[in-house]
C-alpha cells in the first residue's frame, strides 16, 4: 500500500473533473485519479450542444434560459441553482472558445447556435437557437480541450485508479473529509490519497440499463461510495430516457438532429409529435418525447415486424447539411446498421441517458450531509452530483453546461477550502476496507456469476423501471435486486490475478450498480405522482401539494448487520417562478 | 462520411428490418499474453456463436462474459468515440466496437492481438504512457499573446473548416501504432501526434505554430514519415493522416500556415 499526500483529490476525469482540475491546479497541489484515460470519459460521447444564450444568432437572454430549464424539469429544478447555471453559461462557452474549443461559426466569424429540445424564446413561444456546438461531436470538442488544457497546466493524473473508498475522520463531533483509496489497475496495488479536499466528478450510472447510451465503464461509482460511507442521494429515480437511442443497441443519436429538421414517424409515417407537443413537435422536452414514442408503440404505430420502434426521418435535409452538420450520427447509422441516412429513415428507441440525480451538494459544489449541512472538504459536480439544476427532466445541451459550470466552481471551490484548512488525520488502518473487499471478491469460490447477476439487473430495470412506471413493476423490481444483491454475495471471478483484473472491476463495478438500483427502485416507488422523467401510470399527474420536494435516500445499516434504505425529502428553493402545467 | 476501417464489400445492406436474430458460428484467434503466468504469449482460440452484424467487441465481451474471464481489454463507449479499443484484427488496426463480424470474413478465424509498437501489458492491453507523451510534447493547446478578448474570438467557416479533419482525433493509437517507422523506432513521434499538431498549426487563432514546427523539425519528427500511409487506413475517424503530415512538412519547409 502506498500513501500519498495532496491538497486536492479530484475523482473523474471528465468534463467536470477536468474542469475543476484546471481550476484547482492553478491554486493548490492537486491529483485526478480516473479509472479511465482522461480522453475515453463519456463526455466525449455528447453531441449536440451546449446551452448558451449568446444571443449570437436571434434574440436571446439568460432569463428565457433559466425558466426553460426549470419548465424542462418539472419545477423539481432549485431556482437559484438554475440561474446560476444559465448566467454563467455564456461565460462558460467563451471560456471555452479562448481556450481553443473549435465551435461551428456564423458568417460573422461568432460562435453558431442551432435549436435544440425545450429551449424557447421569450417562456415557451416558438424553439430558440441557443445551442452552441461543434459538428455532432461538441461532447468530444470539450474533452479533448480540456484535456489540452490541463496538459498545459501540469494538471498531475493517476491513470486507471479506481476510486473505491472515501475516508471521513470525526473531528470535534464533525466528520471531515481525509481523502480516498484507489486500487490501481495495472498493478493491483492499493494507494491512499490523503487529502484536504476531495472533487467526486466520475459521471453516472446507466449502465444497470440494458438499453442504454452510456459507456460500459458508467457505473455510478462515486455515488455508491459515497453512500456507502453514509451520505445522501438525492432525487435517484429520476433518470432521462433520450428519445433517440439506435435500435435495440442504444446508441445515442443526437437531438440535434431535430434541431436541424429531422422529423419522428410512426408506421404509417405519421409526425405522431404533432399531437403530444403542438408547439415545439419533435423539439419538445426529453421526457415527453420519450413517453410519446413508446404511446405510438404501445397503440400498435411502431414501425418493423413486432412494431418495437419508430424512425428519426432525415431524408428530406440535404446531403450537404446532414456532413456539414451531423456528420458522426449518419456515419454511426451506416456503421452499425447499414442504412443511408439520406435516403432512408433511422429505427430509434428511446434510450437510457443521464441520471438527473445524485449526491446532493449546494451551488458552490459542495456536498451535503442532510438537507442543508456541508461535509468539510467535500464537493462533486457534473452527472454524479445533484445541485439540482436538472430537477425531474435534464433539457439538452444542460449537461455539457452544467460540468463547466459546477466543474469551475467545485474546482475552485475544493482549492480555495484546501488553501486554508490542515489535513485531516487518516482513519486507522485507510485502506482495510478496500482491502476485504477486493480480496475477498478476489478469494470468493461462489457459483454465482458476475456476469448473469448484472443481465439479470439490466433485464429487470428495462422491464420494470423504465419510461412508465407502476407500484407493481416497482416492487417486483425492488424485489428482483434484492435476490440479486443476495447472489452477488455469492459471486466468484475467474481471474484471481493482480495485473490488469478487469474481471475484478467488473465485479467491484457490479455492487456499485446494485445498491444505486436498488435507491433508484425504491425512490420511484415512494413517489406516487408522475413528474419529468418519472412516470407513474398508476399516478399520471403531478401532484405539487405531496411531492413538490427532493427525495434523500440514506443508507441505514442495523445493529445486527442488515441494511436498510431511509427516504427523507428536502424542499425545493423556488425564486421567481411558480409552477404551472407544463406544455410544449 | 466514410468508415475507412471496414472492408467495403459488393453486398446491399441489410434492410432494417431483418432482424431475426440468425447466429454463425465464429472462430476468435486470440493472441494472449499475461506476465503473472507465462514469459512468452500464445495463441488461443475460442468458438462462440454470434450474430454476424454485432462488434467484434461483442464477440470479445461473450468470450470474456461467459467462457474466460482472464480475457483482458480496454473499452468504454463501444461506439467508436472513446478510443480505448483499438486492436490488430486480422492484420489491421481497428476499434474492436466499430468493426462487424460481417465485414471482415468470418469464415476464417478472426485474429486479434494487440497494437503494435507499444508494450504489451496483458492480452490486448499496452502502455499508452509512450504514445500520451509523444501527444504531449507537441504542445496540443491553443497558444496565444496579448489581452484575451471579451467576447470569443472571430474565426470565418472557412478557416473553421481548414484544421476540421484533424480535430476528429480520438487518440486510440491505431495511426500511430501501424506506423513501421515507429514499429522501428518508438522515438519517432508517431502519426497522432503530428496529427494534433496540425490540428492547432492550422488554426488561424493560434500562434505557437513556430513553436510546434520546431519540435517536429527535430530528427525524430515529421521527416521520418516515409507516406506508407497505413496511418490513413488504419484512421477509425477517417482523418486524412498522411495528408496532415504532409501538410505539416510543406509548412516546414514554405513557413507558411
Amino acid at each position: 500500500m502506498k500513501i500519498h499526500k495532496y491538497d486536492t483529490v479530484i475523482v473523474g476525469a471528465g468534463g467536470a473533473g477536468m474542469r475543476a482540475a484546471i481550476e484547482s491546479t492553478k491554486r493548490s497541489r492537486t491529483a485526478v485519479l480516473t479509472k479511465l484515460y482522461p480522453t475515453r470519459s463519456h463526455t466525449g460521447a455528447a453531441q449536440g450542444g451546449m446551452a448558451a444564450a449568446l444571443a449570437n444568432v436571434e434574440e436571446d437572454n439568460w432569463e428565457w434560459h433559466t425558466f426553460d430549464t426549470i419548465k424542462g424539469g418539472d419545477y423539481l429544478v432549485d431556482q437559484d441553482a438554475a440561474e446560476i447555471l444559465a448566467k454563467e453559461a455564456i461565460d462558460s462557452v467563451l471560456d471555452l472558445e479562448k481556450m481553443g474549443l473549435p465551435f461551428n461559426r456564423t458568417p460573422d466569424g461568432t460562435i453558431d447556435q442551432r435549436r435544440f429540445g425545450g429551449h424557447s424564446r421569450n417562456h415557451g413561444e416558438a424553439p430558440v437557437r441557443r445551442s452552441c456546438y461543434a459538428s455532432d461531436r461538441t461532447g468530444h470538442m470539450i474533452l479533448q480541450t480540456l484535456y489540452q488544457n490541463c496538459v498545459k497546466e501540469g494538471v498531475e493524473f493517476y491513470n486507471e485508479f479506481y476510486v473505491l473508498d472515501l475516508l471521513m475522520t470525526e473531528v470535534d463531533g464533525v466528520k471531515r473529509t481525509a481523502g480516498v483509496v484507489a486500487y490501481e489497475l495495472a498493478t493491483g496495488e492499493l494507494h491512499v490519497f490523503q487529502a484536504k479536499a476531495v472533487v467526486f466528478a466520475s459521471g453516472g450510472c446507466g449502465k444497470f440499463f440494458k438499453v442504454t447510451s452510456n459507456a460500459h465503464t458508467l457505473t455510478g461509482d462515486g455515488q455508491a461510495v459515497a453512500y456507502r460511507r453514509g451520505l445522501p442521494l438525492e432525487d435517484m429515480e429520476f433518470f432521462q430516457f433520450h428519445p433517440t437511442g439506435i435500435w435495440r443497441m442504444g446508441i445515442l443519436l443526437t437531438e440535434g438532429a431535430r434541431g436541424e429538421g429531422g422529423i419522428l414517424r410512426n408506421k404509417d409515417g405519421e409526425r405522431f409529435m404533432e399531437k403530444y407537443a403542438p408547439v415545439m413537435k419533435d423539439l419538445a422536452s426529453r421526457d415527453v418525447v420519450s413517453r410519446s414514442i413508446y404511446t405510438e408503440i404501445r397503440e400498435g404505430r411502431g414501425c418493423g415486424p413486432e412494431g418495437d420502434h419508430v424512425f428519426l426521418d432525415l431524408t428530406h435535409l440535404p446531403p450537404e447539411q446532414l456532413d456539414a452538420k451531423l456528420p458522426d450520427i449518419t456515419e454511426f447509422a451506416r456503421t452499425y446498421l447499414g442504412i443511408e441516412p439520406y435516403t432512408d429513415p433511422i429505427p430509434i428507441q428511446p434510450t437510457a441517458h443521464y441520471t438527473m440525480g445524485g449526491i446532493p451538494t449546494n451551488v458552490e459544489g459542495e456536498v451535503l450531509s442532510d438537507n442543508d449541512t456541508v461535509v468539510p472538504g467535500l464537493y462533486a459536480a457534473g452527472e454524479v452530483a445533484c445541485v439540482s439544476v436538472h430537477g425531474a427532466n435534464r433539457l439538452g445541451t444542460n449537461s455539457l453546461l452544467d460540468i463547466n459550470v459546477f466543474g469551475r466552481r467545485a474546482g475552485i471551490a475544493a482549492a480555495e477550502y484546501s488553501a486554508t484548512a490542515d489535513f485531516v488525520e487518516l482513519p486507522e488502518d485507510p485502506a482495510g476496507f478496500v482491502r476485504d473487499q477486493v480480496e475477498n471478491l478476489r478469494d470468493a469460490t461462489g457459483s454465482e456469476r458476475v456476469t448473469e447477476v448484472r443481465r439479470a439487473l439490466q433485464e429487470t430495470m428495462d422491464k420494470n423501471v423504465m419510461v412508465f412506471r407502476t407500484e407493481q413493476t416497482l416492487k417486483e423490481a425492488v424485489e428482483e435486486i434484492g435476490s440479486l444483491r443476495e447472489r452477488f454475495k455469492n459471486c466468484s471471478v475467474q481471474d484471481k490475478g493482480k495485473r490488469f483484473n478487469t474481471d475484478l472491476l467488473e465485479a467491484l463495478e457490479l455492487g456499485n450498480l446494485l445498491d444505486l438500483a436498488e435507491v433508484m427502485a425504491i425512490s420511484a416507488l415512494a413517489r406516487k405522482e408522475s413528474r419529468g422523467g418519472h412516470y407513474r401510470e398508476d399516478y399520471p399527474n403531478r401532484d405539487d401539494v405531496n411531492f413538490m420536494r427532493h427525495t434523500m435516500a440514506y443508507r441505514e445499516v442495523g445493529a445486527d448487520g442488515s441494511e436498510s434504505i431511509r427516504l427523507d425529502y428536502k424542499p425545493v428553493v423556488q425564486t421567481r417562478y411558480q409552477p404551472m402545467e407544463r406544455k410544449y | 462520411m466514410s468508415t475507412p476501417t471496414l472492408e467495403k464489400q459488393d453486398q446491399a445492406p441489410e434492410p432494417a428490418d431483418a432482424t431475426a436474430a440468425h447466429t454463425i458460428t465464429v472462430t476468435f484467434r486470440i493472441r494472449r499474453f499475461n506476465p503473472e503466468v507465462a514469459a512468452e504469449s500464445y495463441w488461443e482460440d475460442f468458438q462462440l456463436d454470434i450474430d454476424p452484424k454485432e462488434r467484434v467487441l461483442d464477440g470479445l465481451h461473450k468470450i470474456k462474459w461467459d467462457h474466460d474471464g482472464t480475457l483482458t481489454f480496454r473499452r468504454s463507449c463501444a461506439h467508436g468515440i472513446c478510443g480505448s479499443d483499438a486492436m490488430r484484427i486480422n492484420g489491421r488496426n481497428r476499434l474492436a466496437c466499430k468493426t462487424l463480424i460481417k465485414d471482415i470474413n468470418p469464415e476464417k478465424p478472426i485474429t486479434v492481438e494487440a497494437i503494435k509498437g507499444l508494450t504489451v501489458l496483458k492480452d490486448l492491453v499496452v502502455d499508452m504512457d509512450p504514445f500520451f507523451q509523444a501527444y504531449r510534447d507537441v504542445m496540443p493547446f491553443l497558444i496565444t499573446t496579448g489581452n484575451e478578448p471579451t467576447r470569443e474570438r472571430l474565426q470565418t467557416a472557412e478557416d473553421r473548416e481548414r484544421f476540421d479533419d484533424t480535430t476528429k482525433c480520438i487518440l486510440c493509437a491505431a495511426c500511430t501504432s501501424s506506423c513501421p517507422v515507429f514499429w522501428n523506432d518508438g522515438q519517432y513521434f508517431g502519426p497522432a501526434a503530428i496529427v494534433n499538431a496540425h490540428r492547432f498549426i492550422f488554426d488561424s487563432r493560434d500562434e505557437g505554430g513556430e513553436q510546434r514546427l520546431e519540435i517536429l523539425n527535430d530528427r525524430d519528427g515529421v521527416w521520418r514519415c516515409r507516406t506508407t500511409f497505413n496511418c490513413t487506413d488504419a484512421c477509425p475517424r477517417g482523418i486524412e493522416v498522411t495528408k496532415a503530415i504532409q501538410e505539416v512538412k510543406r509548412a516546414l519547409i514554405t513557413r507558411r500556415f
